[in-house]
């Protein structure tokens, strides 16, 4: 029997700092006998920023704990600290949103911080038990914000579809899990990557619990041929929702992976890569060609973001240093413009009533030229036109992966990112040449919105002129995950 | 004359996966079946965890097979909660009700 030893804290400190913040957030909520939750609202905001802070300041060497179950590392650090400002944005923006969608109740703002503490857990997660628990703290609280609107038939379809699909695929990744276990015989990734690298063969019940391993994440990453949930849940969930779902658990899963492929299955990159280049291709494809249809600006950019995964993952199939800086820079950037669109999103009403579909925003230059303007910024980024950041973070993608040779990816990739254009074009063509309606989109009165807006309009733009911050943060977050 | 083996467990437990998947794609009718579904498939994982962990005398996978009870207590909570508020905005809970949403 080995004494008891108290595992070291210090590295969790900033995980149990937000979970004992959020358990303190629903004792005020319950407590505070009237319906406004514009307090715990506030105060979670302040308690994400204060982390992010944090993390700003922390360590970027490797430390382990809890028995080799958790993990942190400047790869960690840095996908934290865009996960906790990504999620202390979405609540800041859409504050007014739930107010006038009668859904103000404070478990709102505490559910996105459960979700949010899982995605921290997740990039740090070091063992196949601390990836499953922190996987469903973060899927939990996300199916019950997708059903936010109770009295809403869609809300509540879109939940339980992404309740139905989410345990599908969780179940998918416990398989693949199980399996690993049992033909490595250890659960924690370095002892996985021993085994992995000491055997002479590779035995077929690891090549297939990795597959389903690999299907599991790309459920959460919305991958082609995992996909079928994100536009029925995009549209079926409260705007808001929909844009903390586009934005943080994507780049949440996303690290996950590659910290798993990165990880113990290093050695086992020929077997995985080919299953990753497949899902980057077909999500590439499907999410140029379907969103050419789409009517629903939420649905087009449920399709967009399945196309934007799919450009990630060539990233990750590029299985290299300069391939993991390239997702990196990849999801920063995808995060500024899917902020900047959804504030744009959220935007849309009118006469009060929210609007969805994308000939509402006809003749927006001309009653209100900033908003048409960031629009058409956020546009033309997301397609990759040059001067701005959607160029350099699929620029980024197509070198590692080149480098790699996978010049089949990266020949479906140019091809699709061309058919894409289009559809972001054709936003700006309707915003800027389409004949104003009688009644347009309301003015934008939301300074939160506006601010959020202006924000990451001009991140955006100011890309190209002061890189250096993302790229020079990016590339050590990566170089982390090599060094061992 | 009959081993009952490693084997024999892990063939359950992939029976009992299969099942558990084809339980959610081919049901038609009822969302609660998707529901024991999900739990089949649970439990399938549970079934090779055990064997895997009593084969490997180690005790990681049993570890694991107790966090798994847990979760799934806690997603078929969360699961019943979401089936119920649909429930009263609809009034039906067959799968081809599920529908507004065309995907």
């Amino acid at each position: 029997m080995r004494p008891f030893e108290a595992p070291a804290l210090t590295p969790a400190f900033p995980e149990i700092f937000l979970g004992l913040v959020t358990l303190f957030l629903i004792i005020l909520g319950v407590a505070r006998k009237d319906e406004d939750s514009t307090t715990v609202t506030n105060f979670s905001i302040f308690a994400l920023i204060a982390v992010a802070a944090v993390m700003f300041r922390f360590s970027h060497e490797t430390f382990s704990t809890f028995n080799g179950m958790f993990v942190t590392d400047g790869f960690a650090v840095y996908m934290k600290i865009l996960i906790l400002l990504g999620s202390a944005v979405t609540i800041f923006m859409s504050a007014r949103y739930v107010e006038r969608q009668r859904m103000a109740r404070f478990e709102y703002p505490v559910l996105i911080l459960f979700s949010t503490l899982g995605m921290m857990l997740m990039t740090s997660a070091n063992d196949l038990i601390s990836l499953y628990m922190a996987l469903e703290l973060q899927s939990l609280p996300l199916y019950v914000l997708a059903a936010m609107r109770r009295d809403s038939v869609k809300s509540t379809e879109a939940g339980l579809k992404y309740f139905v699909l989410g345990a599908l695929s969780s179940g998918m990744l416990l398989y693949g899990s199980s399996l690993i276990y049992g033909y490595t015989g250890a659960t924690n990734f370095n002892d996985i990557a021993a085994a992995l690298t000491t055997h002479e063969f590779l035995p077929v019940g690891v090549v297939t619990g990795m597959v389903l391993l690999l299907s599991g994440f790309a459920f959460k990453v919305a991958a082609v041929p995992f996909h079928m949930w994100t536009p029925d849940v995009y549209e079926g969930a409260p705007t808001s929702v929909t844009a903390f779902f586009a934005i943080v658990p994507k780049m949440a899963s996303l690290a996950l992976m590659v910290r798993v492929f990165m990880g113990p299955f290093e050695p086992m990159v020929d077997e995985w890569r080919q299953v990753v280049v497949l899902l980057a291709v077909a999500s590439m494809a499907l999410g140029g060609i379907a969103a050419i249809a789409q009517q629903n600006i939420k649905r087009m950019l449920a399709y967009s973001s399945i196309g934007h995964m799919g450009y990630a993952l060539g990233g990750i199939a590029a299985a290299s240093e300069p391939g993991i800086k390239a997702v990196i820079i990849y999801v920063t950037i995808y995060m500024m413009t899917s902020i900047g669109t959804f504030a744009i999103v959220l935007m849309m009403k009118q006469k009060d009533r929210m609007v969805e579909n994308i000939r509402d925003l006809s003749g927006l230059a001309s009653r209100q030229p900033m908003i048409a303007l960031s629009m058409a910024i956020m546009m033309f980024s997301m397609a990759g036109i040059p001067p701005l950041a959607g160029f350099f973070s699929k620029l980024f993608i197509f070198q590692a992966a080149i480098d790699a040779g996978l010049y089949g990816l990266v020949f479906m990739g140019v091809i699709t990112s061309v058919i894409s254009a289009f559809y972001y074009l054709r936003i700006v063509k309707i915003m800027y040449f389409d004949a104003a309606p009688d009644e347009g989109i309301d003015p934008a009165t939301d300074g939160r919105l506006n601010a959020v807006l202006a924000v990451s309009s001009v991140a955006v733009v100011l890309f190209i002129v002061i890189p250096v911050p993302i790229l020079g943060a990016a590339g050590t977050a990566a170089a982390t995950l090599f060094s061992r | 004359m009959w081993e009952i083996g490693i084997t024999h467990f892990l063939v359950l437990s992939a029976m009992l996966f299969t099942l558990g998947v084809f339980g959610i794609f081919l049901n038609r009718r009822n969302v609660i079946v998707i529901l024991m579904s999900i739990e089949l498939i649970l439990l399938s994982v549970t079934v090779n965890l055990v064997t895997f962990s009593a084969h490997l005398e180690d005790l990681a996978g049993q570890v694991f097979s107790m966090f798994i009870l847990t979760v799934a207590a806690a997603e078929a909570a969360i699961g019943l909660a979401i089936l119920v508020v649909f429930f009263r905005n609809k009034s039906s809970i067959a799968v081809e009700d599920i529908s507004t949403l065309k995907g």
